[in-house]
């Protein structure tokens, strides 16, 4: 019969194939590299708030991000950001720029004549599970929890610099549809008597883009640790 | 010269347009008696002015980002769509004061109009079962949706009788165009007008919002006007749980 015929072949190559395959290495895990995504707020057209002394929202949210990307980019973070100009960019091609990235914070920057110290926002989508093909419009549910760990470090870092921070939580389109851990950073003058400043005061504007560049330091650290621990 | 005929011919033209003019004035004054008498023009009902009541405001703070309750007296309507109207009309007259604590120009005229209509249920994602963080005294605090107890609903006039209404509050182009850019300051106007709403018309559990009669995508380029907002949602601080 032909199938006892080529058994003996069979016999020989099984073993022959099984050491091949003992030889090659194991894939290597996936590394994943830590980026940031800046999205300043506004361009182009939508010139978001008027401030004080004449400066517009979009203008002062640019510099902002320029100034945290340089700091980052010291610190061997690699930044992605959703504009780099004065253009303006629609709230999906924003969430397409920080998911593309596949980053592990992303921060919007915004900007207010209103109200006091700093605000940060989280998305309010009730937390999910991660699903392989996530709604487009609640595509942050899955990260809302990293999301708020996020927040509070840089809450943290904020509090450290001597501002004065209020957390909230709010729905912003970019924002819920982005699948990073996403934080909108919406900075106003400092009322505090004792730390009182302005928008335009550049001490004021350097020691934010330093807290922030900071809290997102100690957040690679702990992404980090997280990511080794078994 | 002109013939003789034609000249009897313009007098009895003349006679009978006159004499058509008369019989159509009579016929008015006919009509016009018929119609008074159909009518009873005694006074039977006092002229319709709402009493004062008390309204329930929910006022915004900017300096701590607080929503407060307070109580206000003015008259309010019957009607429901009116009532809105009138304690949205206050708020926003609170905040074009000059010492408001949440200043927005507009005031009253700023509602055009509010509908209210039956609540469509939401589908899809709800927002986020309250995780209140904060460092500071924050008052807007989503509660989850098991702690949220409406009172209960009020027999409405000219509304539907039964079930949950939507708010369709229409806006003027004007007060969005001056109110205060920011995430905050925006929010806090949308969430005192949603908290007001269910205030004082506890069958209002959802708020939409228009302005000059048509969808907007934000109030002044932050807080986002095309979604429905949940009036359960703006709890003042002095009823959120800690």
């Amino acid at each position: 019969m032909r199938w006892i015929k080529y058994s003996w072949l069979a016999l020989v190559l099984a073993p022959l194939a099984a050491q091949s395959t003992l030889a090659q290495p194991a894939p290597p895990a996936p590394q994943t590299r830590f980026v940031v995504v800046l999205d300043a707020a506004h361009g182009g057209d939508d010139t978001g708030g008027r401030l004080a002394h004449g400066q517009l929202e979009k203008s002062f949210t640019l510099a902002l991000s320029v100034r945290l990307r340089s700091l980052l980019a010291a610190r061997g973070i690699p930044v992605v950001t959703t504009r780099d100009s004065d253009a303006a960019v629609d709230p999906v091609k924003r969430a397409e720029i920080a998911n593309r990235a596949q980053a592990q914070a992303c921060l919007s920057l915004h900007t207010s004549e209103s109200g006091s110290g700093i605000y940060l926002f989280v998305s309010s989508l009730a937390p999910a599970a991660p699903a392989r093909f996530p709604a487009w419009k609640t595509a942050q549910a899955a990260a809302v929890m990293r999301s708020l760990k996020l927040a509070g470090v840089i809450n943290s870092a904020l509090l450290h610099a001597g501002m004065s921070v209020t957390l909230s939580r709010t729905s912003l389109p970019a924002m819920d549809s982005m699948t990073c851990p996403a934080v909108t950073v919406e900075i106003t003058p400092e009322q505090n008597h004792e730390t009182a400043a302005g928008l335009d005061d550049k001490d004021y504007q350097a020691r934010v883009a330093a807290a922030l560049a900071a809290a997102l330091l100690e957040w690679r650290t702990d992404t980090g640790r997280t990511e080794a621990r078994p | 010269m002109i013939p003789r005929h034609q000249r009897i011919l313009f007098v009895l033209l003349l006679v009978a347009s006159l004499a058509m003019g008369a019989v159509l004035w009579l016929l008015r004054q006919h009509a016009h008696q018929r119609l008074l008498a159909g009518l009873d023009s005694a006074p039977t009902s006092a002229p319709a002015v709402a009493p004062a009541e008390q309204a329930t405001l929910l006022m915004a703070n900017d300096s701590d980002g607080s929503i407060l309750t307070q109580l206000h007296s003015l008259p309010l309507p019957a009607d429901p769509g009116a009532l809105a109207r009138a304690v949205l009309g206050k708020l926003l007259d609170l905040y074009a004061t000059p010492d408001a604590a949440h200043p927005v120009p507009g005031g009253a005229s700023s509602v055009l109009q509010v509908f209210l209509l039956p609540a469509p249920e939401i589908t899809g994602a709800v927002p986020a079962a309250g995780i209140p963080i904060s460092t500071k005294s924050r008052t807007v605090v989503i509660l989850p949706r098991q702690f949220r107890a409406n009172p209960p609903a009020a027999p409405l006039q000219g509304a539907p009788q039964a079930g949950p209404l939507l708010a369709v509050v229409n806006l003027s182009g004007s007060f969005a165009a001056n109110h205060p850019s920011g995430i905050e300051t925006e929010m806090l106007t949308v969430l005192s007008i949603c908290g007001t709403l269910r205030a004082n018309l506890p069958r209002v559990t959802q708020v939409r919002f228009l302005v000059d009669g048509q969808q907007r995508a934000t109030l002044a380029g932050h807080a986002d006007l095309t979604r429905t907002y949940l009036t359960g949602d703006a709890v003042p601080s002095n009823e959120a749980h800690p």
